[in-house]
């Protein structure tokens, strides 16, 4: 994907995010997740039902990285089970990790293939995703 | 000032990140080296003549932080490994043993975690309990604040000389007076103004003084704790060990040493120690009040600058001290100090590690530049170049 592009789509998610907003309704898992260098702070909040996540949203004060991340994980998360879930946190840590990954799996989330050049912001990147990880933990108990 | 002398600012790097940390002077840099080149020893131990030779001068260098806090005694300086742990070593050391359940501590909500959270353990375990002084609308600790939450319980009082998110100085000598004749102990956390103006412990009736070599030109992992001798007498080690016994026997008879050793087992950051004597000299060489001076100049040259910037709301324009705190509307506080890496000014963003000062300035997050000596009007003039370009932010940073 070009450089173009991809800085379109994080600034699109940055700015307009989605399903940013949480909602006061039964049967949600909700966690929060906060950056260790003390500045990102995001809730996160899902819906499971037979193991599949049908639901998503998000809020907190976040970085551009980290909001946009959380935006598209959203939207790419919405729908899959607990297993497929897993799969594409793996490859995603893969990605940001400059490991093989299977890139067919991450859908929009490639924009980020390069951020492991800026350390700093690898954490952010992975932010939304530590928080998907407490909920399933979470559901599994 | 004296630019040249550290070789960090050779590469053009604008640093405004001194409430962090500050930069090495080569004379810091060149005594920690020597140490570790000409005369490698342990202090209190040898016999030889390097070994001597770096005893000497570590106990130097306690005369020299006497004098520079204008303490009364010698062995009222320990040394520490920083802020941290002196704070700690006064909360669990001293306080643990001399306060009993029901015991009133002050402190603010700008504290350092590093003020903070020692004293919320010391309330779970010793049913002592940590009340907070209310700021003022400028988010200062004033006088009459202070009267307002004073008890007949209040045993401590402890605050930062300067705070490191709005960069307030507090008036400890006020302060000090009303101690004083409270019978309060008062704890001062210096970590932000060491270096930066004067300190006098015997001036501001200050019981405890904490700080960091590394925020003022010094090497890390080196800091002081200072206790008023009758304080600090009654203050239990925190650890025991080598140097600070005068005889063990296996039946259970021993003896501790005096102070200052009975608070320093074990072997010392000797190299540290050192630099952070090379540290003093040159401060005290340019002057305290000069670079107090200084840093206002900056302050109120970067406030001017800065107010012509689209965008920005800065939130300590008051403030006596070399800070300055904003944040550009609609951008993360993260963003803007990751844009401005890429001009290679360093500054930093988020909460300052002072979680609980979002209550006050209902902001959790800010970006912050803090100003030392080195530091000029044209790299200011960068700042806020770079900050004027703030459209292309996402073109930069993304
Ligand atoms: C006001 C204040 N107190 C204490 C500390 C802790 O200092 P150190 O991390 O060197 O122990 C800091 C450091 O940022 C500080 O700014």
């Amino acid at each position: 994907m070009d450089e173009k592009l991809k800085r379109d789509i994080i600034l699109d998610n940055y700015q307009n995010p989605t399903n940013r907003g949480l909602v006061d309704t039964q049967g949600y898992i909700r966690v929060n997740t906060r950056n260790s260098s003390c500045v990102d702070n995001i809730d996160v909040m899902a819906k499971l039902e037979n193991g599949i996540f049908i639901d998503i949203r998000f809020d907190g004060e976040a970085c551009a990285i980290s909001t946009s991340a959380t935006s598209i994980m959203i939207k790419t998360l919405i729908g899959k089970n607990i297993e497929e879930v897993k799969y594409i946190i793996d490859n995603y840590e893969k990605m940001i990790n400059e490991e093989p990954y299977d890139k067919d799996l991450l859908g929009e989330l490639v924009v980020y293939d390069t951020i492991s050049k800026q350390p700093s912001r690898k954490k952010c990147a992975a932010l939304p995703f530590e928080s998907i990880k407490k909920i399933i933990e979470q559901a599994n108990m | 000032m004296n630019r040249n002398d550290f070789d960090m600012l050779n590469s053009g790097l604008i640093y405004f990140d001194n409430g962090a940390t500050t930069l090495k002077p080569k004379c810091v840099v060149n005594e920690v080296v020597d140490y570790y080149t000409k005369y490698t020893a342990n202090a209190h131990r040898g016999d030889y003549d390097i070994s001597a030779i770096v005893d000497t001068k570590y106990e130097a260098v306690r005369d020299k932080v006497k004098k520079f806090i204008n303490a009364d005694r010698r062995d009222e300086i320990i040394y520490t490994k920083g802020s941290t742990e002196s704070i700690n070593t006064i909360v669990f050391g001293y306080m643990m043993n001399n306060l009993t359940s029901g015991d009133e501590i002050l402190i603010t909500k700008s504290e350092h975690a590093s003020n903070v959270l020692p004293w919320l353990e010391l309330a779970k375990r010793k049913g002592v309990v940590v009340n907070f002084i209310p700021l003022n609308s400028k988010h200062e600790v004033t006088l009459d604040n202070i009267n307002s939450v004073i008890t007949k319980n209040t045993k401590v009082i402890s605050l930062a000389h300067v705070t490191n998110v709005i960069g307030d100085i507090r008036p400890i000598e006020e302060i000090g007076k009303v101690c004083k004749e409270k019978d309060i102990i008062l704890v001062v956390d210096a970590a932000q103004s060491i270096g930066h103006m004067p300190i006098d412990v015997n001036k501001y009736n200050i019981s405890f003084l904490t700080f960091s070599a590394h925020k003022m030109l010094g090497p890390t992992g080196i800091g002081v704790l200072y206790g008023r001798y009758e304080l600090l007498n009654k203050l239990t080690p925190l650890e025991y060990g080598g140097g600070m016994n005068t005889y063990f026997e296996s039946n259970g008879e021993l003896e501790y040493k005096p102070l200052p050793e009975r608070l320093e087992a074990g072997t010392q950051n000797i190299a540290g120690v050192l630099g952070l004597g090379a540290a003093i000299d040159y401060l005290e060489n340019i002057g305290l009040e000069n670079i107090h001076k200084y840093e206002l100049e900056l302050k109120k040259y970067a406030i001017e600058k800065l107010k012509s910037v689209p965008n920005i709301k800065i939130y300590n324009e008051n403030s006596q001290s070399g800070v300055v705190i904003f944040n550009i509307d609609k951008i993360f506080s993260q963003d803007v100090a990751v844009f401005l890496n890429h001009f290679g000014i360093c500054v930093r963003a988020g909460n300052h590690c002072a979680k609980i000062v979002k209550d006050e300035i209902n902001v959790t997050n800010t970006c912050r530049a803090s100003f030392y000596l080195y530091n000029t009007k044209e790299e200011i003039d960068k700042l806020v170049e770079a900050l004027n370009n703030q459209d292309k932010i996402f073109e930069i940073i993304l």
